[in-house]
């Protein structure tokens, strides 16, 4: 099993859209091999296609600016424009921001 | 309504009428107001008092603590003080505390939410020194039962499926299986973050405070961000708000998350299960006023959906 070069911690490999990733189990960052980056924007790209606004970035980059970034699950209006949310503030918040 | 909750709600008025002024004083007092009935927190005021009627099953001890933390001069500013402690109550009623009015978040003008002076509220009650005595936070066992509420409000409905779905890709230990990690654990928590746990006091435009402290213990602070995180997530929360939030809470120096660089490592287990709860219980009530999910409970559905298909750390989803 291969190490993370970063926090030694044992990393999984798992499958993304047909493309093989390693995540470390320690602190999450991600090894991509020669080729898997391009794979994954071409992926990516194919998907802005079809669903424009454009989904995020995979967060695959601990490095990037983090105050915009969305976990992996996010929804893919992120790093859109308007999307739900720009709807909803004109409209309130509904009751869910204000309940337990 | 039972007659039992109307009870509750007339003797909390007049509880809090009765000190709101002088009894000699001429009444033109309008009505109490009911601000929430539910059997977990009855809430109801008059004039500038406030009277809130815990669960049935409260832990009297807990809550003392709980108000003590409250009252806590090391917590001035940060936490709504109540008024007095609690009026001894009988076996089988409600405790009762008094509190002082506030203004709420007003919930038609979203511009004006408060994300930065909450976060920055959380960041200096995470700082402070946990007195003793205080419970552990209970974020796994309140999502726990939050999937137990609708998965006996909606027994055999597809409905449920995604929700269970994003529900069993959670770590055991989010799930109050097992024991959480005890790497950021013991800091002071306040445990049930939103909207309505910000008042202005005093009243109406002094600074903004957290209150309800019925939730409050020590754990992992990064819970307490997990409902805004899991918000933003869905797609509820604009990215603006959320980084108006997360960067107050870091300049602040609140401990949940490191001071710069990608905060989601400690966030995403409990963004995770908040999402999960919150959308649990969505659903608990649409079935219980026999209506479809509106928009946003929607997208929080929908999250659950994805997050079963990426689960934490990815580790239960290795290839080959």
């Amino acid at each position: 099993m291969m190490q993370c070069p970063k926090c030694h911690a044992p990393m999984n490999t798992y499958n993304r859209n047909g493309v093989q990733i390693e995540q470390c189990s320690g602190c999450r960052g991600i090894f991509l091999d020669y080729g898997e980056l391009e794979s994954l924007t071409r992926l990516e790209s194919q998907w802005s296609q079809q669903a424009p606004p454009a989904p995020p970035a995979p967060q695959a980059y601990p490095a990037a600016p983090p105050a915009a970034h969305a976990p992996a699950w996010g929804a893919p209006q992120h790093g859109g424009h308007g999307g739900h949310y720009g709807h909803h503030r004109q409209k309130g918040f509904g009751r869910m921001l204000f309940s337990s | 309504m039972t007659t039992t909750q109307s009870s509750v709600v007339r003797d909390l008025g007049a509880l809090a009428h009765r000190l709101s002024h002088p009894a000699a004083a001429r009444c033109g007092c309008e009505p109490p107001q009911i601000l929430a009935d539910r059997p977990d927190g009855t809430v109801v005021r008059s004039g500038a008092i406030v009277a809130k009627a815990h669960a049935a099953d409260t832990d009297r001890e807990a809550l003392a603590a709980r108000l003590a933390l409250a009252a806590d001069p090391r917590l001035t500013g940060i936490l709504l003080p109540p008024l007095t402690l609690p009026p001894p109550a009988g076996p089988g009623a409600r405790p009762v505390t008094l509190w002082p009015l506030g203004t709420p978040v007003d919930p038609d003008d979203p511009g004006a939410a408060p994300w930065a002076e909450a976060a920055v509220l959380l960041a200096r009650l995470h700082r402070t020194e946990p007195p003793p005595r205080l419970p552990p936070t209970r974020g796994p066992a309140k999502a726990a039962r939050a999937v137990a509420r609708m998965s006996a409000a909606l027994p055999g409905d597809p409905a449920v499926l995604p929700v269970l779905a994003g529900w069993r890709a959670l770590p055991p230990w989010a799930r109050g299986e097992t024991p959480a990690p005890a790497r950021r654990d013991g800091f002071l928590c306040h445990g049930d973050l939103h909207l309505g746990q910000l008042v202005r006091h005093p009243a109406p435009d002094g600074p903004w405070l957290l209150i309800d402290v019925d939730d409050a213990g020590v754990g992992d602070p990064a819970w307490d961000l997990g409902r805004p995180a899991a918000w933003y997530a869905a797609g509820l929360l604009a990215a603006e708000d959320w980084s108006a939030f997360l960067d107050a809470y870091r300049s602040a120096g609140g401990p949940a998350v490191p001071a710069d660089g990608d905060p989601w490592p400690a966030l995403d287990v409990p963004a995770r299960a908040l999402t999960v709860q919150t959308a649990a219980l969505a659903l608990a009530k649409c079935a219980a006023e026999q209506r479809d999910p509106d928009e946003l409970e929607q997208l929080m559905i929908e999250s659950c959906a994805r997050i079963a298909t990426l689960p934490p750390q990815l580790a239960t989803d290795p290839a080959s």
